[in-house]
C-alpha cells in the first residue's frame, strides 16, 4: 500500500516553480542550514533553463552566430520557459523555434533569420534520419527511356527541402564555417536541399525550378507530373541539370517505373 | 533476465568529438558509456559511431529520462524507444537514476530529487519493475546528487536505495562524487554513508568532477556538474571503496566543458591506477 498521497502536490509545486521564477520555493523544501533554501532551488531553476537553451544553441549555431550569442541566449530563454520540451530526447526539440523566431518581434529586423533557423532544424533531422542507400546514378541509365515520364522515386530518408525568399544557403555558409562572410552581391531567394546520402549532412542551392519539381517526386508525382510542375513554377527550369544533381547529390533512395507489357 | 555485465575495468563517458582520436589506437579502457536520450535517432553518425565502439570495447547506456523516481506512471512511449535502442546495440550495461525529470507532459532535462517515503518507495518500486520487466534484463539504479531534502521524507537515502535494490532486484551503480556531493550538501559524512550502503550490490562505479558554491545562508554547497576533473578527496573516497569491495567497473563522467581526448584518457588512466593496484593486493 502506498499509505497517504503526499508527493503528487510536491511534485506539482516544485514542478511548476522551475519554469516560473515568480512562484514562491516549494514550501516542502528544506535543508540542514536554512528554512528557505532559496540558492538551492535556484539550482534546479537554472540547470533546467540553462540545459534547455545550451540544446538549443547546439542545434542552430548559425541562427546564434547572426544574432550574437547574448540576444540569443535571451530569446532562447522566453521560448524555453514558453515551449519547453515534451518528450525527454533533446535532438528534436526546438522544431517550433523557427516559428517563433518569426513571431518574435525583437528579432523582425532580420527578416532571414527564421528561414535560416528552419535550415538549421532540417539539417538535425537529416543528421538523426534513417540510414538508407542512394541509388547508383548507373541505374537511371539503365531504365527503359521510353517510360521516363511514369518514372517515380522514393526520396532517402533524410532528404528535406527548405523553401526562402532570402538567400538563406549562402547566408547559412558564411555563419557554419563553411563560406568565409562577405557582402552577398546577388540577394535573392534561396531553395535549399538538406539530404544526408551517408555520413555528412549536405546543404545544396536548388537551381530554378528544383524546389518545385523535388517536391513533387517527394510527394510521389511522376517524372512527368513534376516538370510540368517545375516548369509552371520556373521558365528557366533545366531538366537535365535538376535530374543529374538529384542523382548526385544522393536524394533518390529507390526508382520505380510501372511494369511495362514486353513488346 | 540478463545481468548487467561490464568488464572490470575503466570506461569513459563517450563524446562524438573524441571519436577519431579513440578509434586510431588500442585504449586502455574497457568500456564506454553513453547517454539514452542521444541515441533515440533513427540512424545516422551516432549510431555508426556506437557501433564501431562496440566492436572494440564494452558499452554500457545510461538513461537519463526514464523519470523513475516520479509519481506519474512511467512514460511507455518513452521506454519503447529505450527497448528499441537496447535491441539494437544490446549493452553489456544498463542504467538509470533515483530521480524525476518528467512531469505533467513537461521534460525538465535534469535530474530532480524526491522524498523517500513508504508512498515514493512503492511508486519507484512499481517503475523499476516495470522497466526490467519490459526490458527483459537487470538494471543499475544510481544514487543521486541533491541540493534540497523535503521535510515529509521518512526514511534515509541509503535505507531507500537498500529496499529498492531488495524488492526489485535491480543493481546499484555507486557515483562516488554524488555520495562526496550529498554528504557535504546536506551536513553528513560521505564514510558514514558508506558504511551502510550496501556495497555488495554495486556493479559500477562513477567518477565525476563538481563545482564548489556557496548558499544564502553561507553554507558550502556543491554542485553535480560534471566539468572539471575528479577531485581529491573523491579520489580519496574512491580509493576507499575499492578497498573494501575489490576492484568495480569505474567510469569517468566528463559532460561539460569537455577537454581534449589526452586529458580524459588521462583522468581514466588514474582510475586504472587504483583498481590495478588493488587488484595485484588481492592477488597476494
Amino acid at each position: 500500500m502506498k499509505g497517504r498521497q503526499v508527493f503528487a502536490p510536491i511534485q506539482d509545486a516544485f514542478a511548476a516553480a522551475l519554469l516560473d521564477a515568480d512562484l514562491p520555493v516549494p514550501a516542502a523544501l528544506t535543508t540542514h542550514a536554512a528554512k528557505i533554501p532559496a540558492k538551492r532551488f535556484a539550482v534546479y531553476r537554472n540547470n533546467v533553463v540553462v540545459g534547455l537553451v545550451d540544446a538549443l544553441a547546439s542545434r542552430f549555431p548559425a541562427t546564434s552566430r547572426l544574432v550574437g550569442e547574448e540576444f540569443f541566449r535571451a530569446m532562447s530563454r522566453i521560448y524555453v520557459t514558453a515551449h519547453p520540451p515534451r518528450v525527454p530526447v533533446l535532438m528534436f526539440y526546438g522544431d517550433s523555434f523557427p516559428d517563433f523566431i518569426a513571431s518574435f518581434a525583437p528579432a523582425a529586423e532580420l527578416i532571414y533569420l527564421a528561414d535560416v533557423a528552419r535550415l538549421e532544424a532540417a539539417r538535425t533531422r537529416a543528421y538523426h534520419a534513417a540510414d538508407a542507400e542512394p541509388v547508383d546514378p548507373m541505374r537511371l541509365k539503365a531504365l527503359d527511356q521510353d517510360a521516363l515520364a511514369e518514372l517515380r522515386i522514393v526520396p532517402h530518408p533524410s532528404a528535406q527541402i527548405v523553401r526562402s525568399r532570402h538567400p538563406i544557403v549562402s547566408i547559412w555558409a558564411m555563419n557554419s564555417g563553411d563560406k568565409r562572410v562577405g557582402p552577398i552581391e546577388d540577394w535573392r531567394g534561396e531553395d535549399a536541399l538538406v539530404v544526408r546520402p551517408r555520413l555528412d549532412v549536405e546543404v545544396r542551392s536548388l537551381p530554378p525550378g528544383g524546389a518545385a519539381f523535388l517536391s513533387a517526386l517527394f510527394a510521389g508525382s511522376t517524372l512527368a507530373a513534376a516538370i510540368e510542375a517545375a516548369e509552371l513554377e520556373s521558365a528557366e527550369f533545366d531538366l537535365i541539370t535538376n535530374l543529374a544533381g538529384l542523382i548526385a547529390a544522393g536524394v533518390v533512395s529507390k526508382l520505380s517505373l510501372p511494369a511495362l507489357p514486353r513488346k | 533476465m540478463q545481468v548487467s555485465a561490464l568488464p572490470v575495468s575503466v570506461g569513459v563517458s563517450f563524446k562524438a568529438e573524441h571519436f577519431y582520436d579513440i578509434i586510431e589506437a588500442q585504449q586502455p579502457l574497457g568500456f564506454f558509456e553513453v547517454h539514452a536520450e542521444n541515441y533515440m535517432g533513427e540512424g545516422g553518425p551516432p549510431h555508426a559511431q556506437l557501433a564501431a565502439l562496440h566492436e572494440r570495447y564494452s558499452l554500457s547506456i545510461h538513461g537519463v529520462g526514464l523519470s523513475i523516481g516520479s509519481v506519474r506512471p512511467l512514460d511507455r512511449d518513452h521506454l519503447a524507444r529505450l527497448k528499441k535502442l537496447i535491441g539494437r546495440h544490446r549493452p553489456e550495461s544498463f542504467s538509470e537514476h533515483l530521480a524525476w525529470s518528467s512531469h505533467n507532459g513537461v521534460y525538465y532535462n535534469d535530474l530532480l530529487p524526491l522524498p523517500y517515503s513508504e508512498e515514493t518507495l512503492a511508486y519507484a518500486v512499481e517503475h523499476i519493475d516495470e522497466v526490467q520487466i519490459t526490458l527483459g534484463r537487470q538494471m543499475l539504479l544510481e544514487n543521486p546528487s541533491t541540493y534540497v531534502q523535503f521535510a515529509e521524507s521518512t526514511i534515509p537515502e541509503v535505507e531507500f536505495i537498500k529496499e529498492l535494490s531488495d524488492r526489485t532486484g535491480c543493481g546499484l551503480l555507486l557515483d562516488v562524487n554524488n555520495v562526496f556531493v550529498q554528504a557535504k550538501n546536506h551536513g553528513t559524512g560521505p564514510l558514514d554513508y558508506l558504511d551502510r550502503f550496501p556495497l555488495n550490490r554495486v556493479a559500477e562505479i562513477h567518477l565525476a568532477g563538481h563545482d564548489d558554491q556557496i548558499d544564502n545562508t553561507g553554507a558550502q554547497l556543491l554542485i553535480d556538474a560534471h566539468g572539471t576533473p575528479v577531485a581529491e578527496p573523491v579520489w580519496a573516497l574512491y580509493d576507499e571503496v575499492i578497498a573494501r569491495t575489490g576492484p568495480i567497473a569505474t567510469l569517468i563522467e566528463w559532460d561539460n566543458d569537455v577537454p581534449a581526448w589526452p586529458v580524459l584518457r588521462a583522468e581514466a588512466l588514474g582510475a586504472k591506477a587504483i583498481l590495478d593496484r588493488t587488484a595485484r593486493a588481492c592477488a597476494v
